[in-house]
């Protein structure tokens, strides 16, 4: 019996590296959203203005306190109560790009905090705007404390997309549970699921060691 | 937008929400605890010198950390049953649980102990002190104290983790909103209501890890 739903496993192994690509897809898409958007919003949450500083404060609690299955569900279904309609895929996007861009900013803003006053002092009396500061003096040593924390969060970001299955989404996860169905071999459907998910991650991990060791000295 | 939200039916639901939040207090703290343990055990066999212990532990802290929460939750729940094995949803749920959070606290733990300053393990030795007593007296005092806030965050992950029990059909706080909105489709009430016990539990985690994080670093400057 075992062989026979592994026979079966391999054929339908095209649906899986579909899987894979969206999951992909989405994973690829979602990161530099939300990089793009969690450093912005890290360096504005390390400014002075106070109302930004709290208004983004309460949003990144509220990303913080509450689990990522529940903002999908908020996201795809009260949005479109609200006259936003939005395909599935469309949905899990925003709402990795809402999660992953809170976790980001709090990175970057820790990365930003940890340069002493002295540097941005320093930029002034050189005669360098604000953007020049940040863009040539504080940044660039941020990136130092910024980098193995983000890649780490890279990692959980990937591994968060599963949870974007629940809306219909078919990425590897969903595959999976389509498939369990048909063939019911639950070790064996999902430990290929792991496997696809380990061949993305797993790199990315030792990435985030190398950088932390790297960076440690 | 939120001015038709409806109140009233919260508290219609109210009953169940609550009865929802005391099966996440209940999922969380018992997997919080066998997590811990677990943590401990996987961490002692992560740094001992046998081989035998040491890869074992190194494979299951890296798979459990290289997949997602939910592939390992289905797995457990798809799984189980072709070998055998029949448990309630919940029991699945909190296996689940227990062996991710279990292999993130045997990093936190390592990361604790290994951060305790070599010059202190060499203090330990010329003082005359055996193994076992310096890892008495002076390696966890000092670990114990670097892994608490580190693992008020990992406890805070994992109520948040809980959420995804709500798939596999364990009725928990996600699965009252879930019941709700197929009941009643009022996504907003139920979702947000939600969020709001989620949130609460959250900033009493995250007031205690705070505290936790300035005592230690009081302790450390005393």
């Amino acid at each position: 019996m075992m062989a026979f739903y592994f026979s079966r496993l391999v054929e339908i192994f095209p649906f899986f590296l579909k899987g894979l690509w969206m999951t992909s897809q989405i994973a690829f898409i979602s990161l530099a959203t939300c990089t793009v958007l969690g450093f912005v919003l890290g360096i504005l949450r390390s400014g002075k203005n106070k109302l930004i500083r709290w208004i983004i404060g309460v949003y990144v609690s509220f990303v913080r306190g509450t689990p990522f299955v529940v903002q999908v569900f908020i996201v795809f279904f009260i949005l479109p109560e609200w006259g936003i309609q939005l395909k599935a895929f469309q949905a899990a996007l925003l709402a990795m790009a809402i999660m992953g861009s809170a976790f980001i900013c709090e990175i970057v803003a820790g990365g930003i905090n940890a340069i002493p006053k002295g540097q941005w002092e320093a930029g002034t009396a050189s005669g360098l705007s604000l953007v020049q500061q940040l863009r040539l003096v504080i940044v660039p040593q941020a990136m130092k404390v910024i980098l193995p924390p983000l890649v780490g969060q890279y990692v959980l970001l990937i591994k968060d997309t599963s949870v974007v299955s629940v809306i219909g989404v078919m990425e590897l996860t969903r595959v999976g549970w389509v498939t369990v169905v048909r063939i019911p071999e639950g070790l064996m459907v999902f430990s290929l699921v792991g496997i696809l998910y380990f061949v993305i991650s797993y790199p990315l991990i030792l990435l985030s060691n190398y950088l932390e060791r790297r960076m440690a000295v | 937008m939120l001015a038709d939200f409806n109140f009233r039916i919260i508290f219609e639901y109210l009953p169940l929400f609550l009865e929802g939040l005391r099966s996440t207090f209940f999922i969380s703290i018992v997997s919080i605890f066998l997590a811990l343990i677990t943590g401990i055990i996987a961490c002692a066999c992560r740094i001992s010198p046998f081989k035998l212990l040491k890869y074992p532990a190194i494979a299951y802290i890296e798979i459990i950390r290289s997949t997602p929460l939910l592939v390992q939750i289905y797995f457990l729940y798809f799984g189980l049953p072709t070998l055998g094995v029949r448990v309630p949803e919940i029991q699945t749920g909190i296996i689940a649980l227990m062996l991710n959070s279990g292999a993130y606290i045997a990093e936190i733990i390592r990361a604790g102990i290994t951060s305790v300053d070599d010059g202190q393990i060499e203090a330990g030795v010329s003082s005359g002190l055996n193994y076992l007593q310096r890892m008495r007296f002076i390696i966890l005092p000092q670990a114990i104290g670097a892994t608490v806030p580190p693992l008020l965050g990992q406890s805070i992950v994992l109520v948040k983790d809980s959420a995804l029990l709500s798939l596999i059909s364990v009725m928990e706080l996600t699965r009252v909103g879930q019941t709700m909105t197929s009941e009643r489709f009022m996504p907003a009430e139920a979702f947000f209501t939600v969020a709001f016990f989620y949130m609460c539990i959250y900033f009493c985690l995250k007031a205690l890890a705070d505290w936790s994080q300035k005592k230690l670093i009081f302790r450390e400057a005393y």
